[in-house]
């Protein structure tokens, strides 16, 4: 069998690590790291949610997959970058590398732009990681 | 593409239902979802058309205990089967550790079944993987529809037509009534996980 990341102890504390510093004290509700294969390699939240992260994760690979294909069609390689948006709650996507994708959902009390500045900064650290 | 979490001691398997359109996957994801509620923490999760018909994919997550120390989470998917929606199949196949093929017995399905195969076999070698070492197990669904005077293939013929060269382990089966989808769903498990079983015991 094959596994798609080998990632030991140390590396998932230092993911959780990058992810708390930069989202989750931002004040995010959840945050996943996930691979392109629905698998949640990372969650972390605030304490106050039940969201239902494997589902989340499966569709959101499904989502990108989809996206991407999407993208192809008029020429893209792919969009890096997706964002909905809800009336209390929104989900924005970033690709981190090839295979992973961070998930993260959070609140009105978040900013968009801010949000997005910590995502990248948090892809670039995790980058740095692998 | 099995994932291991050494800190959560968690490992999460792959498993897609593939098939011809309107073969009974999904109906398999339900009657597990029905009878192993217990073991299910989450919703399944199922994208279809007006028609019944699954747009994108099902998912329905299921615990089935610990192997050496870890938590397993089986992630079972379904596929689209309608011909058209061979992107969304792909997607779904990224990171597959294990197939069940569900097969349509009915006699005027014979043609697709053997279509949707060779469709896998492609799909597959696009991710580099190979239809014959992959754990897979056929199953010929609607076994039941013979009690009603629809012609059915008979199982051996059936055998000879997707499983020649796979060999791999199958069942009839009847996804409506349950008979032998837990049977089904055992087995590719057991195949999946034995030889993830000789890394987390390494």
């Amino acid at each position: 069998m094959e596994f798609t990341l080998d990632l030991g102890k140390n590396q998932i504390d230092q993911i959780e690590k990058v992810l708390n510093e930069e989202l989750i004290e931002l004040g995010v509700a959840n945050v996943i790291l996930l691979d392109l294969a629905g698998n949640v390699i990372v969650n972390l939240d605030n304490g106050e949610t039940t969201h239902d992260v494997y589902s989340l994760a499966a569709l959101a690979a499904g989502n990108f997959g989809a996206v991407s294909a999407m993208a192809n069609l008029i020429g893209e390689h792919e969009f890096s970058l997706l964002f909905h948006k809800g009336e209390t709650e929104s989900i924005h996507f970033s690709k981190v590398t090839q295979d992973l994708l961070l998930l993260t959902i959070f609140g009105k009390s978040v900013s968009l732009g801010f949000l997005r500045l910590k995502v990248s900064e948090a892809v670039k650290k995790i980058e740095a990681l692998f | 593409m099995a994932l291991i979490n050494p800190k959560k001691k968690e490992v999460q398997v792959k498993i897609v239902y593939y098939g011809p359109g309107r073969g009974g996957k999904t109906t398999n994801l339900e009657y597990i979802n029905e009878k192993f509620r217990k073991r299910i923490q989450n919703e399944m999760v199922t994208i279809k058309t007006y028609g019944d018909r699954t747009l994108f994919f099902d998912f329905l997550p299921l615990d089935i205990g610990t192997i050496a120390g870890h938590n397993i989470k089986v992630q079972f998917y379904t596929v689209p089967g309608q011909v058209k929606y061979n992107a969304t199949r792909k997607l779904v196949l990224r990171g597959v550790d294990g197939i069940v093929f569900v097969a349509d017995s009915m006699a005027l399905r014979r043609e697709m079944n053997m279509r949707s195969l060779k469709n896998l076999q492609d799909n597959l070698r696009s991710f580099n993987k190979d239809v014959r070492k992959i754990p897979l197990v056929m199953q010929f669904n609607k076994r039941d529809l013979g009690e009603q005077g629809i012609e059915l293939l008979d199982i051996e013929k059936m055998n000879h037509d997707l499983n020649k060269v796979i060999k791999a382990p199958y069942f009839g089966a009847s996804a409506i009534s349950g008979e032998n989808v837990a049977l089904t769903m055992k087995k590719i498990i057991s195949l999946t996980i034995s030889s993830l079983k000789k890394k987390l015991e390494a």
